[in-house]
């Protein structure tokens, strides 16, 4: 059994109660992905399962057994960046940086959603198909990440500039 | 606290006062700051550039480090056991299932903890970092429902989890006061903050306020905060022979550092506490039970531990801001002028802390009242301690102090800015000192102007968008400046024109090692690679909490020494071969990778060919700023005006904020892309606490009742708008750089200018925090 971490395949723990956010941060020392409730609350331990966002601490590492997780290790790296990493750094969308991972992959995969045309609580027509990602669309998909320092504007700035296409 | 230690706090209360009264009257020349720093001239510098964070490449790719995330060899996993009592005493412990748990590898409760210290409290000595005075698992005694009463470390933290849930704990229940209406009944006590007591007078304010023609008197109630942080409070440490090693998340690491040896009986040199990131403190991040817990566990053990509290960990063991009731009244003539200032109240803290949250602190330099009557009582419940909680005081003093001046200026049927500046005191209302900044003014001026103030109706109720109510309102803050004794830094200067500079300060969002360096290679003539500045790390020079917005100010004075003690040494060591020989060091300035002469640029050399002349790799001095006198010599504030536009549902009473705007007077902005930052954070903050933010205790048990992040709500994206942020950006010239600290001052006001925007859109004035829908419907 092995589930596949930013391209390479790792072993599924042992012990069944190894949470997937455990598996990266304690065993892989992936610690990119932050603990910030363990509970589902935050968004902290965002993460992309075949390109889906989940809660990484609400998610059982051995259910994931021959799937392709990305962590924020695997979307880019110091001299390599995201381009939406790089759009956090100019539109300072942090500051303590410890829900930054969180936000990021929870962003990318939310563009994806509303490209498939997921609707969110405060989209108006069920049936349009792709979402135009409005500002309040952008903030209503992100509300689940939280944010302590208040760097609320500089990531839907990061957001909205990065997926600009997409933001109408 | 005791008589004794009230008595203590008394004297040392008396003492500053009377040095205080010298110090005001020193010629200017005397104080720190009497002689403008010279980086405040300089315009075309580094400093005031919205430079992007130095560390952002590593926050964004999740490779910056916090305090859980190194490792030890043979490390093992901690899990906390918590009362489920207010107050009583452990009748039986049982440990035994746990014990034979897989992976258990110990079990640490009262009866087998080294015997240890009580923690220095905060503010009871410079260097005390503790929450609270109460021994650590010392005993049998329980004091807050929530307290710790067992560690267990394991090998994996599964395993310490489940351990944990077998533990049986049977107790002799005492009768806990936990009630603060029973508790006021019972009798309160004044309030001391700092030494002095919370309590001011000036004339009759009472009188003047019966005689007043015009007049508001109303209580105010603000609940119980916590921080959350979203980092959760973790601790990895490790005995290495003698040395305790903690990797922490701290606000205050060479406090912590001194404060755990005076709990373990150990030098403060072998404590050493590192904290290179910290993932958001606001006052939460000081030294609470599980810094000691898990270093007397890994002694027990002999073996390093990891213990990260759980979100519920983090309610039980760390305070937060404690609840407050607050009577504000204010007497005026007709036009508007303030005959009667009082702003009085109660607040809960314990017995074993020193922390009254002191809603006064704003009202004392805010107005130019003719009489005033400040006073803070407090009752002590048994609760763990409460703590400082971004603003404590300022915060959720200026919701009643400000709610108040809204409904005077209703009363009056004065405009609200305009009542304002018609009390804009002229010089400290209660001190008598002169401001050394204040453009509170200037802040209003361009606010109002830019956020289209003009377009507010006067009449509540009055604008209507459908279902949604619409209303303005705006609000004062404020802040002191504050720069504590006990800053020191070293800078290394290679010969190569690189210095680095090292100071035991803190980064936990304030953006702290990019501003520094900006204001570092300005202060030495570099460009802004040319500087490495190191941080976070207890061995490192200086005592500097990164707390009462004073990190700012504390690192700028310790580099102006420290840059006074270089060019010193660097004359000396240019000899009489340099071009700059002769000359004294209030002679010369740093410019372009070396020294010139102040009044002729052109005699120069630079660090380079001063070190290499005197075969030097390198020079190394550390220094101290002197005391910080300058806050006793002048009244020294930030200072902002905050603008609210609010929609309420007519329907559901749901309030949203649909616009902000602040307005800072806070010396000059050193980066204005992370200053825009801090003051939109501090903002948010503020958001929370008029609209959402509680910490629900249930008074028949001492339980809190909502130790999560789903049941203690925090703004999400949804709930902020765009916040506009703007400021005046003149100089301080009193303090370094002409700044000040500017972590706090964007949560103060915010609350009563989302209170009185509610008001104006509804004509519902809720005086009891948070606003929530129910309260307006």
């Amino acid at each position: 059994m092995a589930i596949t971490i930013n391209g390479d395949a790792v072993s599924v723990p042992d012990d069944p109660r190894v949470s997937l956010l455990d598996l990266l941060r304690e065993d892989l020392r992936l610690t990119g992905t932050k603990k910030g409730c363990n509970q589902g609350a935050c968004g902290a331990c965002t993460v992309l399962v075949d390109g889906e966002r989940i809660l990484s601490c609400l998610a059982l590492a051995v259910q994931y057994d021959g799937r392709a997780i990305t962590t924020i290790e695997g979307l880019g790296a110091a001299g390599a960046l995201h381009p939406l990493q790089q759009a956090f750094i100019e539109h300072d969308g942090f500051q303590c940086g410890y829900c930054t991972p969180g936000q990021i992959c929870s962003a990318v995969a939310m563009v994806a959603e509303a490209r498939r045309g997921v609707p969110s609580h405060v989209t108006g027509d069920l049936d349009a198909g792709a979402i135009t990602l409005t500002h309040d669309e952008l903030r209503e998909r992100m509300s689940g990440n939280l944010c302590r320092c208040g760097a609320h504007n500089g990531i839907m700035a990061a957001i909205a500039e990065t997926f600009a296409e997409a933001a109408e | 606290m005791s008589i004794v230690e009230d008595a203590r706090q008394l004297a040392q209360g008396a003492m500053q006062g009377a040095m205080a009264k010298a110090v005001a009257l020193a010629p200017d020349s005397w104080v720190p700051g009497g002689k403008p720093d010279p980086l405040i001239a300089r315009q075309h510098g580094h400093v005031g550039k919205p430079v992007s964070r130095l560390d952002g490449p590593l926050k964004v790719s999740g490779t910056a480090r916090f305090a859980a995330e190194f490792s030890f060899d043979n490390m093992v996993y901690g899990a906390l056991v918590y009362s489920t009592i207010a107050k009583g005493r452990i009748v039986e412990i049982d440990t035994g299932e746990a014990e034979a748990a897989p992976g258990v590898v110990t079990v640490m409760t009262h009866r087998n903890a080294p015997r240890l210290n009580p923690p220095p409290v905060f503010l009871s000595n410079p260097k005390a970092a503790g929450g609270d005075t109460l021994p650590v698992m010392q005993d049998d005694r329980i004091h807050w429902n929530g307290e710790p009463v067992a560690v267990v470390l394991a090998q994996t933290q599964e395993q310490a989890d489940h351990a944990a849930s077998l533990i049986r704990v049977r107790y002799a229940e005492e009768t806990a006061l936990l009630g603060f209406e029973e508790a006021k009944a019972r009798g309160t006590r004044q309030g001391l903050f700092m030494g002095p007591p919370l309590h001011n007078e000036i004339g009759e304010a009472e009188a003047a306020l019966a005689a007043a023609p015009v007049k508001v008197d109303a209580t105010y109630r603000t609940p119980r905060h916590n921080h959350n942080a979203i980092e959760l409070h973790a601790v990895t440490v490790a005995w290495q022979g003698e040395t305790l090693r903690v990797h922490d998340a701290s606000q205050l690491v060479a406090h912590t550092a001194w404060s755990m040896a005076q709990i373990f009986g150990i030098d403060a040199a072998q404590v050493v506490i590192t904290s290179p990131f910290v993932g958001g403190g606001f006052g939460g991040k000081c030294m609470w039970q599980h810094h000691i817990l898990a270093a007397a566990a890994a002694k027990v053990a002999g073996r390093p531990v990891r213990l990260v509290l759980s979100r519920e960990g983090v309610y039980r063991i760390v305070g937060g801001r404690s609840l407050t009731e607050q009577r504000v009244a204010l007497g005026a003539s007709p036009d508007g002028k303030l005959k009667a200032l009082i702003h009085t109240g109660t607040t809960a803290k314990t017995a074993d802390n020193v922390m009254p949250e002191p809603f006064i602190m704003p009202t004392r330099s805010a107005y130019a009242a003719e009489t005033m009557l400040l006073d803070v009582q407090t009752v002590e419940l048994d609760m763990l301690a409460n703590t400082f909680m971004r603003a404590p005081g300022e915060a959720v003093g200026t919701f009643a102090l400000e709610s108040a001046i809204d409904e005077l200026a209703e009363a009056l049927a004065i405009d609200p800015i305009e009542l304002r500046m018609r009390n804009d005191p002229e010089k400290d209302p209660i001190s008598g000192l002169p401001f050394s900044s204040h453009n509170l003014a200037e802040a209003y001026r361009a606010g109002a102007e830019r956020f289209g103030w003009g377009a507010r109706a006067a009449r509540p109720g009055a604008v209507r968008d459908g279902e949604w109510l619409v209303g303005m309102g705006c609000a004062t803050g404020t802040y002191p400046y504050y720069r504590m004794p006990g800053g020191a830094a070293r800078i290394t200067l290679r010969s190569d024109g690189h210095a680095t500079i090292d100071i035991a300060a803190h980064e936990m969002g304030m953006g702290t090692a990019t501003a520094q360096t900006q204001v570092a290679a300005d202060r030495l003539g570099l460009e802004l690679d040319a500087i490495t500045f190191n941080y976070g790390d207890s061995t490192l020079p200086g005592v500097v909490l990164a707390g009462g917005s004073q990190q700012t100010a504390s690192i700028g004075a310790s580099v102006i020494a420290a840059h006074h003690a270089l060019v010193k040494e660097l004359l000396k060591t240019a000899g009489n071969d340099s071009p700059l020989a002769g000359l004294e060091p209030d002679q010369v300035a740093s410019r372009d990778g070396g020294l010139c002469k102040l009044d002729d640029p052109a005699r120069y050399e630079s660090y380079a060919s001063i070190l290499r002349r005197a075969q030097r790799d390198t020079i190394c001095v550390e220094a101290s700023p002197p005391q910080p006198l300058e806050t006793m010599h002048w009244s020294m504030h930030s200072h902002c005006a905050m603008f609210c536009e609010v929609r309420v549902n007519a329907v559901t009473g749901e309030p949203r904020v649909s616009r902000f705007l602040g307005s800072f007077d806070c010396g000059r902005i050193l980066n204005p892309k992370t200053a825009s930052s801090q003051f939109r954070g501090g903002i948010i903050m503020g958001l929370g606490l008029a609209l959402m933010e509680e910490t629900l205790f249930d008074e028949r048990n001492g339980r809190i009742m909502n130790p999560s992040l789903a049941d203690y709500h925090v703004p999400v994206h949804m709930d902020v708008p765009d916040i506009d942020v703007i400021w005046t950006d003149i100089a301080d010239p009193h303090t370094p750089m002409g700044a000040h600290g500017i972590g706090e001052i964007g949560i103060t006001g915010t609350g009563a200018a989302i209170a009185n925007a509610i008001y104006n859109a509804t004509g519902k004035r809720v005086r009891d925090l948070p606003i929530t829908l129910d309260k307006l419907l």
